[in-house]
């Protein structure tokens, strides 16, 4: 891409929004919205649209033709199917909590709101599944399984994000280089097709006979359904937890530790790093101790079996020490636990401190390109003359370069962008990807084809069309240009399962 | 038509692959991929055999092995037994192991199948983070990457996780890895009581132990469960699960040379060479576990499971109690046909009742991606 392509921020819609199509009078439709979820709960005065005309990613705000908070799975169904009825695009959204302006709403569309879904529905701690819907939150998970079991995605928004949202996005967390994603621990969900018709895939079980289309569903970033209710795996608390926070001259240094811990073959809860700028800032925020003065802060949690965790313990330990770290704080206790995590996840927030407005990417590399990767970006820093701090998850090589700005100096807001997507290019060059768990949304799908050729996103959107041929579901996401769905499917034909009399349509 | 005549095309590059499936759409003749060709019999109905059966054997490298990244990129028809002896080199696994006999990790990922490993690492949809696949109108078209994280685009590597080649070819595939760990030891559980090895099981797969593998055994009224360890301290930690097992009056012994005991825990997923022996595939709840060693009982099969996860393999060697035994475990539980014998052929309904709107949409993702309708046409949609 060329950089600076995208819009520069506070002007409202990005380009491409969606393909053409006839605006619906929306008030009749509100009329019977209100007749069957009851007028509180749905929302068409502009004051109160706004509180929904943005998510995570403030750079973007449009403001919904109306917001509906369906209580039950019944009402969603007859929202969605008198969206497809009348051509009504929608856009769901849980929390409002991601970053990427995937829950962004269309103007000429309705937005679903499912935070009123929040009942866990079942706690089986004997098969360690729970039942949930959309709209409980992260954290709550693990508090109805806790304490001998938890749910291990845990985004840093984890008190506020719902488990919904975590399904669109496939949302990740500090400790998925060893305990995986959202989509590693889905075994069932109940969806709303976008023609209004509702299915199950999967269950408490897992394998279960057909296509794998929940996989395909985790992740899709609300444009194939909405999710009604889910069900997740939990899994045993481990038995042991340790955590140190080694500081280093050098973000080279610390990337020498987290190679050395690969190679030795440790799989570690969490390895997490931040250059100086992120530290000074989440100090300067937290007062967590950490020192101003070092290049690099390495946080690296152990857990497992109490034998093993101590043991691979003191090999971090002595692996930090080789690789020359000026200090090494281990947690002795949850307190001292929870200061050094608060430093790590205060990182974003605390960015406020440095500069008055931060762009946030989510970029991720092959690990062994680290060290050229970051100095290729503070080149660019350099060139762009701005700040860029970097706060990463390093076990998987995912990146969050913070890019500084301060949008009330002419020009900064753009050049701060296009230092975004030069980033963004330097590392799918590196061989990795534009996004680790904040999803393409709008905020990146103009960077779609740095990764995907034509055949690829065609591919892509085979499975949208099957899902939703109308395209009524989350439009101007993911793809980056709007495409109409091709021929309609051929005739159907009989399944030879049904043929040979064994199985029927239900 | 049957399987003899079907014509063999055996394509020496991806792009001799990506034409042979292509020229089947344009002349709607029927498709089947084959690797290993060693589960051709899952999902097949009623015998309805392919026109062209197309072989990935002439696809069979590792195209890379980042191991310092825990990535690798390997072709379809590589078989999974050589790859893992690449990453073996550098202590590294792909954390999979199925019953092998010359499987490919095309084929592996097509079937979906897996083996113990999989109670700690996940399946083979776990593990998979990037695809490139063929379609029957000569699309070629990849999805993911080859980073162990990663969120652009739609998951359609997932997808083709067994589909069982319904949706067309899969021609490459980026995994992650995992490093062997330094040592290996097992805790062996016996008990002729299916209730004390049930209970025993679930007792391990909720402790605060950082098992590698837990397995159930059920054959001819013995019973064992198996709990495995890696690490430093496999030792140590294995002696922690012995004491589970004897709280729940097993007969316990550890095994630290344990690569035979897991190769038949994998053994008995398949049917043995020569048998007639019909293996069905149950994806129960764990707490369905004695009601499956029930039904086994009854029919004289034998059966392995992963206990934690609720996936049980029933192999059912009289095909006099075939049916019987397939009625009965759907009576628990879903239950998929995977190794059909000969005479049974035709006779069983593969996969059972399935949700009737799902089976609908799937339908339309089929139509979506095999436009052409020939790649294995009625195995899974």
């Amino acid at each position: 891409m060329s950089p600076g392509a995208g819009p520069a921020y506070g002007e409202g819609p990005p380009p491409d929004h969606e393909p053409d199509r006839p605006r619906v009078d929306l008030g009749p439709l509100v009329a019977e919205w209100r007749h069957a979820l009851g007028a509180e709960h749905v929302i068409t005065h502009e004051h109160q649209l706004r509180t929904y005309e943005s998510d995570g990613l403030l750079q973007y705000a449009v403001t919904p033709g109306a917001v509906l908070l369906p209580r039950t799975t019944a009402e969603v169904q007859a929202v969605v199917a008198a969206c497809h009825r009348e051509g009504v695009p929608w856009v769901a959204r849980g929390a409002g909590s991601g970053l990427s302006g995937g829950a962004l709403p269309v103007a000429d569309g309705v937005l679903i709101s499912l935070t009123r879904m929040r009942r866990v529905l079942e706690v089986d701690l004997p098969n360690q599944r729970v039942v949930v819907e959309p709209g409980v939150t992260n954290v709550a998970v693990s508090k109805a399984v806790g304490p001998t079991h938890f749910y291990p995605p845990d985004p840093s928004s984890q008190i506020v994000c719902t488990i919904g949202g975590n399904v669109a996005e496939n949302s990740g967390g500090a400790h998925c280089f060893k305990y995986g994603f959202t989509t590693n621990y889905v075994t069932g969900l109940e969806l709303v097709l976008p023609d209004g018709t509702l299915v199950q895939l999967g269950g408490k079980e897992i394998d279960p006979p057909g296509l794998d289309l929940l996989g395909a569903f985790v992740g899709s970033e609300g444009t194939l359904g909405i999710a009604t209710k889910v069900w997740l795996r939990v899994v045993p608390k481990p038995e042991a937890v340790r955590t140190l926070v080694a500081f280093f001259a050098s973000t080279t240094q610390a990337g020498e530790v987290v190679s050395a811990i690969v190679s030795g073959g440790i799989v570690p809860g969490a390895v997490e790093m931040m250059d100086n700028l992120a530290i000074r800032a989440a100090e300067g925020y937290t007062g967590a101790g950490f020192p101003t003065d070092a290049g690099a802060a390495l946080v690296v949690e152990l857990d497992g079996s109490e034998a093993e965790c101590e043991a691979r313990f003191e090999q971090v330990v002595a692996m930090c020490e080789g690789a020359g770290a000026d200090s090494i704080r281990v947690a002795r206790d949850e307190a001292e636990r929870d200061v050094i995590w608060t430093a790590r996840k205060a990182a974003f927030a605390a960015m406020g401190r440095i500069a008055p407005n931060y762009y946030v990417q989510d970029s991720v590399i092959p690990r062994t390109r680290l060290a050229e990767v970051l100095g290729r970006i503070e080149e660019l820093a350099t060139e762009y003359d701005l700040q860029v701090a970097n706060v990463f998850h390093a076990g998987d090589g995912n990146l969050h370069p913070l890019v500084c700005y301060d949008g009330r100096r002419e020009g900064e807001a753009e050049r701060a962008e296009e230092l975004a997507g030069m980033i963004v290019t330097v590392c799918v060059d590196a061989g990795g990807s534009i996004t680790g768990e904040h999803g393409v949304g709008v905020d990146k799908k103009r960077y779609m084809p740095q990764m995907f050729n034509d055949a690829d996103l065609g591919a892509f959107q085979r499975l949208r069309c099957a899902f939703d041929p109308g395209q009524l579901a989350n439009p101007g996401k993911v793809m980056p240009t709007p495409r109409l769905c091709g021929e309609v499917p051929g005739p159907y034909r009989r399944h030879p399962i049904e043929q040979a009399g064994l199985a029927e349509r239900m | 038509m049957s399987t003899q005549t079907a014509r063999r095309a055996t394509p020496a590059s991806r792009d001799e692959l990506v034409a042979e499936l292509r020229a089947a759409g344009e002349s709607s003749a029927a498709v089947r991929l084959s690797g290993g060709a060693t589960k051709l019999s899952w999902g097949i109905a009623t015998g309805s055999e392919p026109e062209v059966v197309i072989s990935t054997a002439g696809l069979d490298r590792v195209v890379e092995h980042n191991a310092g990244d825990l990535t690798a990129v390997i072709e379809a028809g590589a078989p999974l037994e050589r790859a893992q002896a690449t990453f073996a080199g550098e202590d590294q696994m792909l954390a999979l192991d199925p019953p092998d006999g010359g499987a490919t990790l095309g084929g592996i990922l097509a079937a979906g199948d897996s083996g113990p490993l999989r109670s700690r690492y996940g399946g083979v949809r776990d593990l998979v983070v990037g695809a490139t696949v063929a379609l029957s109108d000569g699309t070629v078209a990849k999805a993911g990457g080859k980073v162990i994280k990663n969120v652009a685009g739609y998951d359609l590597a997932k997808l083709f996780c067994g589909s069982l080649g319904s949706l067309g070819a899969i021609l490459e595939v980026a995994v992650r890895l995992h490093p062997i760990p330094p040592s290996m030891v097992t805790a062996v559980g016996r008990s002729a009581d299916a209730a004390e090895v049930a209970e025993a099981a679930a007792a391990l797969a909720h402790a605060s132990l950082e098992h590698m593998g837990l397995d159930v055994a059920w054959r001819a009224g013995e019973g064992r469960v198996l709990a495995r360890f890696g690490g430093t301290t496999s030792g140590p930690q294995a002696e922690a699960a012995a004491a589970v097992l004897r709280e729940h009056a097993l007969a316990v012994e550890l095994a630290d040379r344990d690569d035979a005991l897991w190769a038949e825990q994998r053994d008995a997923q398949r049917a043995r060479p020569g048998s007639e022996d019909l293996v069905l595939r149950v994806s129960a709840l764990p707490t369905e576990l004695p009601r499956l060693m029930a039904v086994a009982t009854d029919h004289s099969a034998t059966l392995v499971g992963r206990a934690g996860l609720g996936l049980s393999w029933v192999r059912v060697a009289d095909p006099g109690a075939a049916e019987g035994a397939l009625a009965g475990l759907r009576g628990v539980a879903r239950t998929a046909v995977l190794d059909v014998p000969p005479s049974l052929r035709g006779r069983l309904d593969p996969w059972g009742r399935r949700d009737a709107a799902a089976l609908v949409l799937a339908r339309r993702v089929k139509e979506g991606f095999d436009r052409a309708g020939v790649c294995s046409p009625g195995v899974v949609v």
